[in-house]
């Protein structure tokens, strides 16, 4: 069944999931990004290295304790999540009060220890990970083959980025999260334990990611280098969405992702760098983003 | 309740008070007594604000005593201040453009009940009934209301949490005659309820007639106080201070 333009519709179709499933990734990854920007005001370069972290635990669950894919699924954020809350409060918390770049230096440090701790100890050529029995094989849906787990991919990611959107924006916690963002000292001043706060929304920004590591192993290559390829994009992904609205990192991550995988399809050769193009682009006709407020 | 009723409100000796480097507060010296309406007047600059973020523990370093309710807080962070029982209207008022009205006003959280500093907060229906166009406008974002509005906000959302410690800085600033004559109205229908208040104020003419007891600071220190009976003999003085 073919299309005017040349291109089989199943084969069309297929990378157009393709880049769903990336996209699920960037939106997960610039949305945990963007939360921890607004309230710590810290660029979080350790955000790759913790979606990898993620990736590896789910692998060494297997390996080391028989520990399936969807007990990884829950026990890899949680583990992620408070090794996270460790980094924010023995070593996060010292620099709030200085410029973004040492929030940068800082997260790019640790990513380097993680990234090394790992590499030393598994190398780089790639750990085996195959998705659950339950989520194996394909679905025919006439227009084109679903393979089953990438699916599932997709629809995870958007009920929990959905969740995390609805949580933020029409709840009370969400509401103290916003207000936080915009005037920590004020809402202290009302007696709320924004430290506190503070410490647990970066557990929770990097649990996301550790959750979209294990949503990856099955699908990408689960090594310790991994997370790296994947951040300079989703930082490129964070720029173009602006971090002024969650619903925004989310529309743009997806987004991005589905004009990635089409370009691979039209025109591979640009597959790599249209994102980068892309935020060109955006800053300077857009800089403060898609979605973004002007500060 | 009344066996407490002779701890001050607000107790404050000796307050020092930084911002980084450069020392703003010199020995402030103030009490308030539970139940009263406290004035502070002074020049800009002089510190007025700076006490009141002092007492909130939003400045930077702070030596000496202040004691909420008859609690020291000098070494408190900011977060447990509050719960002594102090309500905080900041001179900027605060309203959070990513909440709604209403969001804004329930924002506060309930003040965790510690003896004589918190009673029962005004309930969300008795605030609307104060401030019904509060009520009018609870969707829509919180900096889309107008001054009068969002300072009516500002002060609504902290009777909500159960403070009796209010503290007020400029509140009649940039509005219309008309509110300002409404918040009068509010201050002593909370002074009749049993609220204290510390108010920052550079309108004379408003504070003038609300307070029991002024405070005048100069170079981060107090200069005068007095009671509202003494206020016709220190005229001439206020005039040389204020320039009033």
């Amino acid at each position: 069944m073919n299309f005017d333009i040349g291109i089989p519709l199943p084969a069309l179709m297929s990378q157009l999931l393709l880049g769903l499933v990336n996209g699920a990734f960037y939106a997960m990854l610039s949305l945990g990004l963007a939360v921890i920007f607004g309230l710590l005001n810290v660029i979080n370069f350790a955000h790759g290295a913790l979606f990898m972290a993620g990736a590896v635990l789910a692998w060494a669950g297997m390996e080391y304790a028989g520990l399936n894919y969807w007990v990884m699924l829950i026990v890899s954020p949680l583990a992620v999540g408070a090794l996270g809350i460790v980094i924010e409060k023995t070593m996060l918390r010292w620099i709030y009060k200085l410029d973004h770049i040492y929030g940068l230096l800082l997260t790019l440090g640790i990513t380097l220890v993680i990234e090394g701790v790992l590499r030393s100890v598994y190398g780089v050529s790639g750990l085996p990970y195959s998705p659950p029995d339950t989520l194996q094989g394909a679905t025919d849906l006439g227009f084109m083959v679903m393979p089953n787990y990438r699916a599932w991919v997709v629809a995870a990611s958007v009920v929990v980025c959905l969740g995390t959107w609805f949580t933020i924006e029409k709840t009370k916690l969400g509401a103290y999260l916003r207000a936080g963002t915009e005037n920590p000292k004020i809402v202290e001043a009302f007696g709320v334990n924004v430290p506190l706060m503070v410490t647990l929304t970066y557990g929770f920004g990097v649990a996301l990611a550790a959750f979209a590591g294990v949503l990856a192993a099955p699908v990408i290559q689960v090594s310790p280098l991994m997370g790296q390829n994947l951040i300079i994009v989703v930082f490129a992904v964070v720029v173009i969405g602006g971090m002024g609205s969650i619903m925004g990192s989310i529309v743009t991550g997806l987004g991005l992702g589905i004009i990635e995988g089409l370009t691979k399809v039209f025109y591979p050769q640009a597959s790599a760098t249209v994102v980068f193009f892309i935020m060109v682009i955006v800053l300077m006709l857009r800089p403060a983003g898609l979605f973004g407020k002007e500060k | 309740m009344s066996t407490q009723s002779n701890v001050p409100a607000l107790e404050i000796k000796g307050l020092h008070a930084w911002y980084g480097e450069s020392h703003i507060l010199h020995g402030v010296d103030l009490t308030v007594n539970r139940g009263e309406v406290v004035t502070l007047l002074g020049r800009n600059g002089a510190g007025r604000t700076t006490t009141l973020r002092a007492i909130m523990g939003l400045t930077g370093a702070r030596k000496g005593s202040i004691k909420v309710n008859g609690h020291e807080t000098i070494g408190l962070p900011t977060h447990k201040i509050a719960h002594y029982g102090i309500g905080y209207c900041p001179e900027e008022r605060a309203i959070f453009s990513s909440l709604s009205c209403e969001e804004n006003l329930l924002l506060p959280p309930t003040l965790k009940a510690s003896g004589a500093g918190t009673g029962q907060g005004m309930s969300e229906a008795e605030i609307y009934e104060m401030f019904p166009n509060l009520k009018e406008r609870r969707q829509s974002q919180g900096t889309r209301l107008s001054g009068g509005e969002q300072q009516m906000l500002a002060v609504g959302r902290i009777l909500r949490t159960g403070a009796n410690l209010l503290l007020l800085d400029e509140i009649s600033e940039g509005l219309a005659p008309v509110i300002v004559q409404a918040l009068a109205r509010m201050i002593l229908m909370l002074k009749a309820k049993g609220y204290t208040v510390v108010m920052v104020e550079q309108n004379f003419r408003f504070a003038a007639p609300l307070a029991d007891r002024f405070y005048v600071m100069e170079h981060g220190a107090i200069v005068e106080r007095f009671a509202a009976d003494e206020l016709q003999a220190k005229m001439p003085v206020l005039n040389e201070l204020l320039g009033v």
